[in-house]
């Protein structure tokens, strides 16, 4: 990327590897851990009680939350491969440490006795009589780690560490039923054969600890061969895929929410700077609240964010004040607490979006949301659950502008919403401001005239130390300040989401709007 | 064939030695073996006559501490087990276990091989013990040496199980009914066998069975134990005159060969 386009294809292979990568360190990581824990926990079963408790809880963490935990840990945290094979390497512990007490524990007792009686000593009893023997158990115990990675795996994406779930995080966003299938299917190819080829490995040992012949070497180097293959084809794929940029220059790590619009504006943050000689690091489609986190614990430099959002989730203020204060507020309050800097506003707001088709608009004389108050008994409404249910979604609003709907409003996903609207089965839905849709449908967006909504102006925030290390950051983003209208965003947003058009491919040319505008003042 | 010995005992020395024991299981509220008492002299044959549960193997594991004693101690070559360090206690102790206790991923010879190799006896030497042992024991090593356990039937693994514990000629034995699973013509001739070669020796040892013709021809001594107490410790020959309590009913089931001539 940022040097041209990457070829689906090679995508493909790029995050295939990644993902073949993660599975296998987190499952050899887990493996080298495990089987000394079990050993433990069999010498000293009290202890051994502690550890297999331990590790359950561990497993019972969700995979989102663990990351969150992980990230801002000094050393093993952070976003990116590391910190997500430290979790799928937490979750690995527990059926391996289980397979080895299991399989050591289940050695005929007789032969337990007889390695006792025959003066071995612990070290010769373990690695002589009590691994080879507990050997297929403990890897029947890594196929259930191994399978349970494959899958904890296709999170990982949400913390930036690539891998097939990269596609799976795209494919939810953007109702992408194809790009669901290009990660899940070879996520699922994946796990299917590594667990053919560690169900024959156990087979095998287990017939070589019960004397039969077994062809246990050959079948480990097909195997090793076969992954050793993905990864250098990964490795290829992916080499320029992050990084651009000659060495030498300076580095900036951006980063973005998992969404279109933040790909969007961590890319134009990205291209912008690459143009200007800096060396980029992208760290897109981050989840959640990690990007936040992430510029904490400064792992990313900059990314682009919202004043509604940085004033109401991050500093638990009220929504109420005016679009200006919100950002005077944030700016202030970042330096102080955070030593972040907000960016003056890009133009563009996206908040939330009470829709109606233009023609119910024109013909019942909608134009705010206290017009809405005075014809609610004839609008029919569809919302997505979070609107429908949150405190400071419809039920507030309701309150606030005394809307009541003729009948309760539906619970729809979002996009058949759009659908149902368009195809007058509703009259009224809530979405985004920038949502392309809004512009490709006519729809308009109702006034939010006592404003009840907090105003979600596009900004960027980046660390301010980062902005001292490369005064080229502070240039840039003045470029882009005041430069993006609702009405550019919602044409970006529609040709990544509705059109499939490439991100870099749909900026790149937005790069070149925006150059012929400035020289035609 | 040659076996060697590398104890030097005298005929008057005490080897094993129990004192008081008495052994009670974890949880358990019964003894499994109580006040036991007993001197197994260098050179001897105890047999450990009793019936099933009556704790005869659980007297053998206190010799070589694979259980401890509740009460009491065990000397073994006049120090208590408790006071050995308990690897060199066993490596002086060969162990013919009653379920046999095979390792089932090595073949019969590595089987056999495990303590000289840990001995650290030269590849060659171990490999003609080897030869000799499954040779005393009647399984040559050409045919059953790289046969794993599952491929021998139950006689035949206790055999091994045999040839595994003399393999690293330690001067003490413990057997427990390691012949139980042969047939009476096999059985005879490994109890001739075996005899023989233990006065040969010099070795001392404990040999477990329920089997009172077993006992009365392997035996230097013969002692019974019920419900773990020893009610009576003779000589085959005056073992054989009892006529009542346990050690009567025993011989009551070999009475035409042991009556009264
Ligand atoms: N760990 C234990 N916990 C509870 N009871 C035990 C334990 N070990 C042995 N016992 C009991 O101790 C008694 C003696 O057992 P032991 O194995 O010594 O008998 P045995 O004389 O060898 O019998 P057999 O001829 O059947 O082998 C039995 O009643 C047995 O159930
Ligand atoms: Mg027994």
């Amino acid at each position: 990327m940022g040097t041209g386009l990457t070829p689906p294809t090679l995508e493909l292979v790029a995050l295939t590897g990644q993902h073949v990568q993660l599975v296998l360190l987190a499952t050899a990581g887990a493996t080298a851990l495990a089987i000394p824990l079990g050993v433990v926990a069999v010498r000293r079963p009290t202890l051994g009680r502690f550890i297999l408790a331990a590790a359950g809880v561990l497993q019972t963490i969700p995979s989102l939350a663990l990351f969150g935990f992980l990230i801002p840990l000094p050393w093993i945290g952070g976003i990116g491969a590391r910190t997500a094979i430290i979790a799928l390497l937490l979750y690995a512990l527990l059926p391996i440490v289980r397979a080895t007490v299991t399989g050591i524990t289940g050695i005929d007792p007789a032969v337990r006795d007889a390695a006792l009686a025959m003066g071995m000593t612990p070290r010769q009893r373990l690695l002589q009589v009590e691994l080879p023997l507990a050997l297929p158990v403990i890897v029947a115990g890594l196929r259930v780690a191994t399978a349970t990675a494959v899958g904890v795996a296709t999170v990982a994406a949400a913390i930036g560490a690539g891998g097939l779930g990269s596609y799976i995080f795209r494919g939810l966003r953007m109702h992408d039923t194809g790009l669901l299938l290009r990660g899940g299917v070879p996520a699922a190819a994946l796990a299917v054969a590594l667990d053919i080829a560690l169900a024959l490995l156990s087979r095998n040992l287990d017939a070589r600890a019960h004397g039969g012949r077994a062809r246990v070497r050959g079948l480990a180097a097909v195997t090793v061969a076969a992954i050793a293959a993905v990864l250098a084809a990964g490795a290829w794929a992916g080499r320029a895929q992050i990084v651009s940029g000659a060495a030498s220059a300076p580095l900036l790590r951006v980063g973005s929410k998992d969404f279109t619009e933040q790909r969007i504006l961590g890319e134009l943050l990205a291209q912008t700077l690459e143009s200007a000689g800096i060396r980029v690091e992208r760290h897109f489609e981050l989840g959640g609240a990690l990007c936040h986190q992430a510029l904490a614990a400064a792992e990313i430099d900059i990314y682009p964010e919202y004043t509604g959002t940085s004033f109401t989730t991050i500093l638990k203020h009220p929504a109420g004040p005016a679009p200006r204060v919100v950002h005077e507020q944030v700016r202030r309050e970042y330096r102080q607490r955070f030593g972040f800097e907000i960016s003056d506003p890009l133009g563009f707001r996206n908040d939330f979006a009470i829709l109606v088709r233009r023609e119910t608009a024109r013909r019942l004389g909608l134009r705010t949301l206290s017009d809405v108050a005075r014809h609610a008994g004839t609008l029919r409404a569809a919302f997505g659950p979070d609107f429908l249910t949150r405190a400071d979604g419809f039920p507030g609003l309701a309150t606030r502008y005394g809307i009541q709907l003729g009948q309760a409003p539906r619970e729809m996903d979002l996009s058949l919403a759009f659908h149902a609207l368009a195809a007058s089965e509703v009259d009224l839905i809530a979405s985004n401001s920038t949502e392309g849709l809004i512009e490709r449908l006519d729809l308009v967006q109702l006034e939010d005239d006592q404003m009840w909504f907090p105003p979600y102006e596009a900004v960027f925030v980046a660390r301010a130390d980062a902005l001292a290390r490369i005064p080229a950051l502070g240039v840039a983003i003045s470029s882009l300040s005041g430069r993006i209208s609702t009405e550019a965003m919602r044409r970006l947003n529609l040709q990544v989401d509705g059109e499939r058009q490439p991100v870099e491919l749909v900026v790149s040319r937005f790069r070149q709007g925006l150059a012929t505008a400035k020289q035609t003042p | 064939m040659q076996l060697t010995q590398n104890s030097t005992s005298n005929a008057a020395e005490t080897v094993i030695s129990f004192r008081r024991v008495s052994y009670c299981p974890p949880g358990a509220t019964t003894a499994v073996l109580d006040e036991l008492s007993l001197d197994v002299e260098a050179g001897e044959i105890l047999v450990l006559l009793g019936l099933s549960g009556s704790g005869k193997t659980t007297a053998l594991r206190l010799v070589n501490r694979l259980v401890e004693p509740t009460q009491g101690e065990v000397r073994v070559e006049g120090l208590s087990t408790m006071a050995w360090d308990a690897i060199q206690l066993r490596r002086r102790i060969g162990y013919v276990i009653q379920e046999g206790g095979l390792f089932p991923h090595f073949t019969v010879a590595r089987n056999v091989a495990v303590v000289p190799t840990l001995q650290g006896q030269q590849p060659d030497v171990v490999q003609r013990r080897i030869a000799s042992l499954l040779q005393l024991v009647g399984l040559p090593a050409e045919q059953f040496g790289h046969r794993f356990p599952h491929e021998l039937s139950g006689g035949q693994r206790q055999r091994v199980g045999v040839a595994r514990a003399l393999a690293g000629d330690p001067p003490i034995l413990l057997l427990d009914e390691p012949f139980s699973a042969l047939d009476p013509l096999s059985r005879t001739s490994l109890q001739r066998e075996f005899r023989d070669m233990m006065a040969r020796l010099g070795k001392t040892a404990i040999f477990v069975t329920h089997d009172i013709r077993e006992a009365l021809v392997v035996g230097t001594r013969v002692a019974l134990l019920e419900s773990g107490r020893l009610s009576l410790v003779a000589p085959p020959n005056e073992f054989a005159q009892a006529r009542d309590g346990l050690a009567g009913a025993f011989l009551e089931t070999i009475a035409p060969s042991w009556g009264p001539a």
